[in-house]
């Protein structure tokens, strides 16, 4: 067991507890804590798998940004009652995801040997060569989402205006 | 070095635990958060998939799926806390019928 | 390998003791320096037999011992796990973030050059937002878990305020990013050891010999966003003029009002720590972080001529010394404004923050670009 097994095992053994936390806690901000716990998990794993910066931009717009936004939202509506439970719903739900999941996992391990990772320059994974991609190749659809982003502000705006 | 496996037997499994919330959760911001959950799921397919290639693509694609879902989070909130008005509570249990 | 190990736990441990001694002593500098500022003679009763020890005595025994010493409570209501989870959230950011500022250039042990900087990551200054937008949980978990509706109004100004001078702190930087031309806060610390002469054209010869002789430090090449970065930073902290979140006088300390003891020490701790990491960026980016002037990594190098050799040691102390005495400067900067300026109003925070930082910061990008334009199309 290299380190690098050890420090994969580690985090995906406690990113799927904070996954379990996120679908089972029944306090609502408990689980957007798991949450950003989650999502800061992944962020790690994106650090070992040499993409320093979509990792650090995981954690400055989804931990930093977005959950704050969910935090803000729960704080808002204050949903104090607990949820009630739904027997058979929740047995057929929890068989058709197991079923999914053994689907998933049969279809990602199979028979090919997994390919050996190229070696990375250093280059790779930095904001040089994410900026170079992203402005050369994919500048279209850069400014599409800028606009996306430009249409989701508007509609929010909106959508939480209270009615006169 | 992690085989590519791992990480794909780790995504499904995280992508699997938010189609769990959504299956069984009776609140509706939990629901959003689990869909957070399956898309952080698909963005470490991404990544992983981008360092064994070799290719940037992967990770740029990462980039725009985190610009989509921070524009989504923000209307699928928006639009929870409208219906919170009407309806005073966040079952979408309560939401199934079209007429108030 | 092991001997890598121990050179990053042992500058991790340095900077972590500077910051934590520096973040103790500056609640000290606060309540002593207000009291010259106002007139009165501040805190002078605790002593050891009677001697005070120039305040080393309130530092490290009797503040410590107080704010260890007090009842721990959890309000009744509030939810118990948050409520202790809240003020790790808030000092965490303002530790973490001090593990990619440069605190000297390189130290030439034998054969082993260390770069005096404890990771030397290529996204650099990133990392430094991406942790301080981590730090707007400690208030709102800390708000909701108290229980209580002056702790959630601070709470809701405090976060409002802060992801809105993030935005301006992050567009003004980006003009920074521009002039040296990488994300690296040692390669920006190293670009500002040149001198200005060698920026600009050979032909320019006026203009080299009236301001070609200075270095080419952040607070030259970028005045505007200095100023913007530094409003944009005190504001990031809730410092006066922008600490009405936690405001004395008119919600009895917001956010934090339900804690006390060794929690409340771990909010008031955080604060401090966030002081020292913005007094260290706005050093690092503007004020050539730890340059000296014409210090060479051989000596002084003079732009008349002369020179002047130092042993590797001697400059590694004054690269060392004068970081050290720069973030003290702007650590003191900001507590004497924190007692000279009033506070702002609300409505006032956010439109500056909004409609007068950002703009001007994206006018301060348009500005650098033009100008690199210009340059790169003359040279």
């Amino acid at each position: 067991m290299t380190g690098s097994e050890i420090l994969f095992f580690i985090l995906a053994g406690l990113l799927a507890i904070a996954a379990l936390l996120v679908v089972f806690q029944r306090n609502v901000v408990h689980c957007a804590m798991a949450l950003v716990a989650a999502l800061f998990l992944i962020a790690i794993l994106f650090l070992t798998l040499q993409a320093p910066m979509v990792g650090v931009l995981q954690i400055l717009v989804y931990a930093g940004a977005i959950m704050v936004l969910f935090l803000f939202v729960i704080m808002f509506l204050n949903p104090t009652t607990l949820e009630a439970r739904h027997g058979l719903w929740r047995r057929f739900g929890a068989i058709m995801a197991l079923l999914l999941a053994g689907a998933l996992v049969a279809v990602t391990t199979n028979d090919n040997p997994p390919a050996d990772p190229v070696a990375a320059t250093e280059l790779f994974g930095s904001p040089e060569a994410l900026a170079q991609s992203l402005f050369t190749e994919f500048v279209l659809p850069f400014e599409i989402a800028s606009v996306l982003l430009l249409v989701a502000m508007v509609g929010a705006v909106v959508l939480g205006k209270r009615e006169r | 070095m992690v085989p590519l496996s791992y990480y794909l037997i780790l995504s499904a499994v995280i992508f699997t635990i938010g189609v769990l919330g959504v299956l069984i959760r009776r609140n509706l911001i939990v629901l959003l958060m689990s869909i957070e959950l399956m898309l952080n799921a698909v963005n470490l397919t991404f990544i992983a998939f981008s360092r064994f290639l070799g290719s940037t693509g992967g990770q740029v694609m990462v980039f725009f799926v985190m610009a989509v879902a921070a524009a989504e989070a923000v209307i699928g909130l928006a639009i929870i806390i409208a219906v919170f008005r009407h309806r005073q509570t966040l079952d979408p249990q309560a939401m199934q019928l079209l007429k108030w | 390998m092991i001997i890598d190990i121990a050179i990053v736990t042992a500058k991790a441990c340095l900077v972590l003791f500077m910051i934590l001694n520096l973040a103790g002593v500056l609640g000290w500098i606060e309540r002593k320096g207000s009291a010259l500022i106002q007139d009165r003679i501040g805190a002078n009763r605790a002593s050891v037999f009677g001697f005070a020890g120039l305040g080393l005595v309130n530092t490290l025994i009797a503040d410590p011992l107080k704010f260890l010493t007090k009842e721990d409570f959890i309000p009744p209501g509030g939810d118990k796990f948050l409520h202790t989870l809240a003020p790790c959230m808030a000092l965490f950011p303002a530790l973490v973030t001090f593990a990619v500022i440069p605190f000297g250039d390189v130290l030439v042990l034998g054969e082993r050059v260390i770069n005096l900087q404890v990771a030397n990551i290529n996204i650099g200054i990133l990392y430094v937002f991406a942790f301080a937008s981590l730090g707007v949980y400690g208030i709102v978990i800390g708000a909701w878990a108290s229980n209580n509706k002056f702790s959630l109004l601070g709470a809701v100004r405090g976060s409002a305020q802060m992801i809105s001078y993030e935005v301006a702190m992050g567009l003004s930087v980006i003009g920074v990013l521009m002039a040296y031309g990488t994300l690296e806060l040692q390669e920006i610390a190293r670009s500002q050891g040149a001198l200005i002469a060698d920026l600009l054209p050979e032909s320019w010869n006026v203009a080299r010999l009236a301001v070609g002789w200075l270095p080419a430090w952040g607070i030259f090449l970028q005045p505007l966003a200095f100023l913007l970065f530094f409003v944009a930073a005190v504001a990031e902290t809730k410092r006066v003029p922008f600490d009405l979140p936690e405001a004395e006088s008119e919600i009895v300390a917001g956010y934090h009002v339900e804690y006390s003891g060794g929690k409340f020490l771990m909010f008031f701790a955080g604060e401090f720590a966030e002081i020292v990491t913005a007094s260290a960026l706005i050093t690092t980016l503007f004020f050539g972080g730890w340059q000296v002037p014409y210090l060479q990594r051989e000596g002084f190098y003079f732009p008349w001529g002369g020179s002047w050799l130092l042993p590797h040691l001697a400059v590694v102390l004054l690269q060392v010394g004068a970081f050290t005495l720069k973030v003290i400067f702007f650590c003191w900067l900001q507590i004497l404004l924190r007692w000279t300026v009033p506070r702002f109003r609300y409505d006032q925070v956010m439109r500056l923050g909004w409609k007068m930082l950002m703009p001007l910061a994206l006018v301060n990008v348009l500005i650098t670009a033009l100008v690199i334009f210009y340059f790169q199309g003359t040279s």
